[in-house]
């Protein structure tokens, strides 16, 4: 088991038919994952990387009975590819662009909501690397090579500290389940909760890595669902003690605006509500093993 | 991106909002000039810079005559106005904005901002106007109201009229503020803003609401659908070292320590940041260099932070996803070789090609600092600076 996505997902990449995009497509397929369409408008019937394009999302999904797809599309015209993806049925959509203005998150999340709960689709993302299933697929930008297959999920705003965390496990010879990076950016797709739930349920997940980092209120709401309902040990870390209040830090998400907001405060949070907390970015590969011979 | 306070008036009166007569000033002549222009009694002048508070640092001044607001605008232009929001460096000021005084009877806080867990436009108003947004917070919570904007449908009248309502406005103001309230609205989703103020929205004798003071902030990924807003875009107020970091597509903020930040990835930026700390040390900056950086890049990243003087080492730390260790590498011999490196340099590699870029860093021999985890390029860098790495 892994959560998102396994070796028989079939994936459409929309935007194919771009540099970025072709080069991670080719290193998804590579890795095993079920790359079965793309999407370029206007590049519909032709083939790139000896896939199948396609016009529109509807088409794809249509002719491959696609359920995941990842979007490499530049920030201007990403939001309508999340909803065109939403549109076609997908179940697990994956946004890597960085840059996408905020009020066209505004519109994305509000339009998700036109389907009922059971039925929405899952974005993971903006601004994010994707998700890993090591071993099974690739759905994202990570280098695949860092991670083994095992026993923690791994859930995290950041793609470098994802990987950071990850190859230290590894240097442990602990493997991951599923590492799903949800992005670095104010409004976003799937939170830390969302994908809490998911490593709750499954089977394979032994303990779940959080990584959260300075702004917003996501991690304390997922510390306090792990504290009330999940039976599986978790282990976080916040980036940005020493981050100054009101500077973005790289992440358009990253500043802190109000309480509760800085790494101080989501670390007291997190440790109050049992989260086992990794001081330094340079110890996951220290605590993890503790907790999972817990 | 911040603008100024006249270009949020002029924009917002644009919309319908009323704002007190006022003009801009470069110098003390044209400052005169102004209040001649506007007429009336009292004027206010006030230094145009990117920052809040600048009552309490000597920034706004109240003048009676036409040769006070020629001092006042002789005492400001020219200057660093340091206030509370500024840094120690304050900002120049180099505009002058000249308004009309107004009598408030009363003064009202109107903010909207983005609420990040509603995912909406979020709509904060207080009766306590005036005061900032935080004092508001820590004196007088219950004064606070707060409405979540509903994106599809947009600032409904009735929601308005709870806010005017609720701030204490006379009914006969009420059909104004809505009206106030709405433009506002629209012009946050017409020009992708992410915050805007007034504080104070004067309520005034003769039952009018002035927009006293106006703030907005704008999204920078949304500015390619916004010529007419970036072209608002005040250099002289941005941090030398940010504004040339922008320019060239990395992502600095300055700090006060001395070792230099070359990180790809924010999350792992501010980690390193961490890192450093708990090693005994100081970051000098934040510094993320993105995905797929150029050798040219990373040479770019050592000049700026280097012209930090306060820079004693710099830590470059690089784990690659997209990004490639090989190219890093080379950015790093490049920046060694061709430009004046007075510091010791320390140099994390990870993921994407490590072993190549390991091996240039060593063919190169350039005499950098080596370190294989992020532990050990935390106190290997707070080592150099104090001389004691190998």
């Amino acid at each position: 088991m892994s959560i998102v996505i396994d070796e028989t997902t079939p994936v459409v990449v929309q935007g194919i038919t771009g540099r970025i995009a072709t080069f991670h497509t080719e290193d998804m397929a590579a890795y095993g994952t079920n790359v079965v369409a793309g999407v370029t408008p206007g590049r519909g019937g032709t083939k790139h990387c000896g896939i199948d394009v396609f016009d529109t999302m509807k088409q794809a999904v249509a002719a491959t009975e696609a359920t995941a797809s990842i979007i490499f599309v530049p920030p201007p015209f990403a939001a309508d590819a999340i909803m065109e993806a939403a549109d076609a049925g997908i179940e697990y959509c994956v946004c890597i662009t960085e840059g996408i203005p905020v009020q066209d998150m505004i519109r994305v999340k509000r339009y998700l909501r036109r389907y009922l709960h059971a039925k929405r689709m899952c974005l993971i993302g903006p601004n994010c690397a994707g998700v890993i299933s090591p071993g099974r697929a690739l759905l994202g930008i990570m280098p695949s090579h860092i991670y083994e297959r095992g026993p923690v999920g791994i859930v995290s705003r950041s793609g470098t500290l994802g990987y950071e965390a990850a190859s230290q496990l590894s240097a442990e010879g602990i493997g991951v389940s599923t590492s799903v990076g949800i992005g670095g950016d104010p409004i976003n797709g799937s939170s830390f909760l969302d994908h809490l739930k998911r490593f709750e349920n499954d089977r394979e997940t032994e303990a779940v890595v959080m990584i959260g980092e300075i702004g917003g209120l996501q991690e304390a709401e997922a510390a306090v669902y792990a504290r009330d309902h999940m039976h599986k040990p978790v282990v976080g870390y916040i980036a940005g003690l020493t981050a100054p209040k009101g500077r973005t830090m790289g992440h358009a998400g990253a500043i802190v605006s109000t309480v509760g907001e800085s790494a101080a405060e989501k670390v007291q949070i997190l440790r109050d509500c049992g989260v086992t907390i990794v001081k330094l970015p340079s110890d996951f590969g220290r605590i993890v093993p503790k907790v999972l011979r817990r | 991106m911040e603008i100024h306070e006249y270009q949020a008036k002029a924009l917002l009166a644009d919309y319908g909002v009323a704002i007190p007569d006022g003009g801009l000033a470069y110098s003390p002549e044209q400052a005169a000039y102004r209040a001649l222009e506007i007429g009336g009694e009292q004027w206010v002048v006030k230094a145009q810079i990117h920052s809040g508070a600048r009552g309490k640092a000597g920034g706004i001044r109240v003048c009676g005559d036409e040769r006070e607001v020629a001092e006042a605008a002789e005492e400001m232009l020219g200057k660093r106005l340091v206030t509370q929001q500024t840094g120690e460096r304050g900002k120049g000021v180099y505009r002058l904005y000249v308004e009309a005084a107004v009598a408030a009877e009363s003064e009202v806080y109107l903010g909207f901002v983005l609420g990040r867990s509603a995912e909406r436009v979020m709509i904060v108003a207080s009766a306590a106007g005036g005061a900032d947004i935080e004092e508001i917070v820590a004196e007088d919570p219950d004064s606070i109201v707060r409405v979540n904007v509903e994106p599809a449908v947009g600032l409904a009248a009735f929601e308005a009229r709870e806010i005017a309502f609720a701030v204490g406005l006379d009914p006969s103001l009420v059909p104004q503020a809505v009206q106030l309230l709405t433009s506002c609205y629209r012009a946050i989703i017409d020009l992708d803003a992410t915050m805007l103020e007034i504080n104070p929205l004067a309520v005034t004798a003769d039952g009018r609401l002035l927009a006293l003071d106006a703030k907005m902030i704008f999204d920078d990924n949304a500015l390619f659908r916004h010529q007419d807003v970036s072209e608002l875009r005040d250099k002289s107020q941005e941090d030398p070292r940010e504004r040339t970091a922008v320019d060239r597509g990395l992502s600095y903020v300055g700090l006060d320590g001395d070792i230099g930040c070359i990180i790809n990835g924010a999350g792992l930026a501010m980690a390193t940041m961490d890192m450093i700390k708990h090693a005994g040390g100081e970051p000098a900056n934040f510094l993320d260099i993105g995905g797929g950086a150029s050798p040219e890049r990373v040479l770019k990243a050592f000049r700026l932070v280097l012209s930090d003087d306060n820079v004693k080492a710099v830590l470059v730390n690089i784990f690659a996803g997209i990004n490639r260790c090989d190219w890093v590498a080379e950015g790093v011999v490049q920046a060694l070789e061709q430009l004046d490196v007075p510091v010791p340099v320390v140099v994390r590699l990870s993921g994407t090609n490590v072993e190549e870029g390991r091996r240039i860093l060593a063919d190169a021999d350039v005499g950098v600092i080596t370190a294989d985890s992020l532990a050990e390029a935390g106190t290997k860098a707070v080592q150099s600076v104090a001389g004691r790495a190998a």
